[in-house]
């Protein structure tokens, strides 16, 4: 992906051209990557400030050290973590299973009309995400398009419903998410090459076992990627559970945006963040070195 | 999903033909039909929107019920005052970070792919980091640096916000781009005389102009539609994806899809000319 080094054009023109060279890079950076230091990397510093603070929303929060935040947060939402990782979990599963047959067909065979599928795919992504999920609010009401349907034809019994259940909040999930699986799986089967696979067919010649030995190990940067992409924002996703969701099905997100934006415990909404950002970063490392640490950065 | 705006690759025949004297009659629409089924899933809630912006239910409150056929949403749009300022707050945030992370996330992409320089794997990483961080725990960070100094929350937070979150993506986009440019190109420009600046506007910004524009686009888009790092750092400020996220408890009232849907029609219509566009050129 490199491109050439600076050529030597400029060296004739001596020192401070060579030294303009040198800086150019960095003075290029600095606006951007000042805007990023100090709006995302110095602000995780205080995230982790505060997640150490004690004091309430009145009388003002002081840095105490108080590490018990962290024991605090998880002795009292365990629960939601857990569920948290559980729905980013089954999502990610779904979405996968989904979009992989998907991905391969407009691949291999979407031919003239590649560029139609790919955007169908994307279409979702024109409009809202939180009117994406109210959507689906109205697609699963009790009294909905497609519930209502079916209750008046006593197709389903009165007291059925879909809403406020962790199947709606996993489905708004998979169903939001699903692009960011099915594009990097696409990139990666469309980058095969297609003599590798003639050349498996030829020998194998077995259709399973070309899929499984070829096409399957080679689109594995595409799944890397795609899991990435569906599992990190699922576990921290609050829409799908505050629109779709109920009470007993409460994400981590939810609690973090309640006790932060409503409740004003900021310490313990800190400790709460950290913890999710912690524990992604672990699991990601973990992933990369499992899964092989190709470059993801071509597929996001 | 900045994969998105980069060129669709070149066709490939398609290979698996069935072989001669292979018979496969009805397995081979397995996928096409599955593919199909996908897609009328994947754009299942759109049409819901499209759909219930012409129920024929109350001003305060879209019913799930459908209640008959209406256009009288349309022309009434901006009838709910506090929705239209949301929308408009929207806009604002959305213009003005666009303008700003596409100035800031082009250097970087230019930096990136022109120099090798101490620190540039460094910044490759914070890019990545910012990209595949959670939302919210970008939110929540933000918001700490902002409690921590007592900053009032407003549209200044909600564009630092904005413009954090899309940096990166401008970058990534515009260095893909940046990636098949001609060196020899600028390079002729010097030879004939012309310096770098000039080398710049006449050159090298209309070749890579594609790419920004692209990036321009996703950062808007992405800004217009962010709701989690937002509802952090908004304070008592609406947006459009906040106010619609407000109203889901008391009630939706059709202009939010009415507003959907014009949004979506606008979106996808620039996109459909942009495709059409290429292919003309191609």
């Amino acid at each position: 992906m490199e491109q050439h080094l600076p050529t030597d054009l400029h060296v004739v023109k001596g020192r401070k051209s060579r030294l303009g060279r040198r800086l150019a890079p960095y003075l290029l950076i600095l606006p951007g990557g000042g805007w990023l230091l100090l709006f995302f990397l110095i602000p995780i510093l205080f995230l982790a400030s505060v997640s150490l603070q004690t004091g309430n929303i009145f009388d003002g929060f002081k840095l105490t050290w108080h590490f018990h935040n962290y024991v605090d947060a998880v002795q009292r939402y365990r629960v939601q973590f857990v569920r948290s990782l559980e729905y980013a979990f089954i999502a990610t599963a779904v979405t996968l299973l989904v979009s992989y047959p998907l991905s391969y067909w407009i691949a291999f065979r979407g031919g003239r009309h590649k560029t139609t599928f790919l955007f169908l795919l994307l279409l979702p992504l024109f409009v809202s995400f939180v009117i994406r999920t109210l959507a689906w609010q109205f697609i699963l009401a009790d009294d909905g398009i497609v519930l209502g349907a079916l209750k008046r034809w006593h197709l389903l019994p009165q007291g059925f419903h879909v809403l406020a259940t962790s199947t709606a909040v996993i489905a708004g999930i998979a169903y939001n998410f699903l692009p960011f699986m099915a594009l990097p799986l696409y990139v990666s089967l469309e980058r095969i090459d297609r003599s590798v696979v003639e050349a498996a067919r030829d020998l194998y010649s077995n259709r399973v076992q070309v899929f499984l030995r070829v096409i399957l190990p080679l689109s594995i940067p595409g799944v890397f990627a795609g899991v990435l992409l569906t599992f990190v924002p699922a576990a921290g996703d609050y829409v799908n559970a505050a629109i779709l969701g109920g009470t007993k099905t409460t994400m981590i997100g939810n609690i973090i945006q309640l006790e932060y934006l409503t409740n004003f415990h900021y310490p313990i909404a800190a400790a709460l963040s950290f913890i999710l950002m912690a524990g992604l970063l672990v699991g990601i490392f973990v992933y990369a070195k499992v899964l092989g640490t190709r470059s993801i950065e071509e597929y996001v | 999903m900045a994969v998105a705006t980069r060129e669709i690759p070149r066709e490939t025949p398609a290979i698996h033909e069935p072989r001669p004297g292979r018979r496969r009659r009805w397995t081979r629409w397995i996928l096409p039909a599955y593919t199909g089924l996908v897609m009328v899933y994947l754009v299942s809630p759109i049409l819901v929107m499209i759909l219930y912006s012409f129920n024929n239910s109350g001003f305060k409150k879209v019913s799930f019920k459908w209640l008959g056929f209406t256009a009288r949403w349309y022309p009434r749009v901006f009838d709910k005052p506090d929705l239209t300022a949301a929308l408009k707050n929207s806009l604002i945030v959305a213009a003005v970070s666009t303008v700003i992370a596409t100035s800031f996330g082009t250097l970087i992409a230019l930096a990136l792919v022109r120099y090798r320089f101490r620190g540039r794997s460094a910044a490759d990483f914070v890019l990545f980091m910012n990209i595949s961080a959670p939302e919210i725990v970008l939110g929540a960070s933000l918001l700490s640096l902002f409690i921590t100094f007592g900053v009032p929350r407003g549209i200044p937070t909600i564009i630092i916000a904005h413009v954090m979150f899309n940096i990166a993506y401008v970058t990534v986009t515009v260095r893909a781009r940046l990636a098949g440019f001609e060196r020899s190109l600028e390079e002729a420009a010097q030879d004939l005389g012309a310096g770098p600046w000039t080398t710049f506007w006449k050159v090298t910004f209309p070749i890579i102009f594609p790419g920004i524009l692209a990036g321009a686009l996703l950062a808007f888009a992405l800004s217009i539609d962010d709701f989690v790092i937002t509802n952090f750092n908004a304070g008592t400020v609406q947006t459009f994806p906040l106010w619609v996220y407000g109203a889901v408890k008391v009630g939706i009232p059709p202009q939010v899809f009415v507003m959907g849907t014009l949004i979506f029609a606008v979106g996808a219509l620039l996109a459909v000319t942009n495709v059409l566009l290429q292919r003309k050129k191609a």
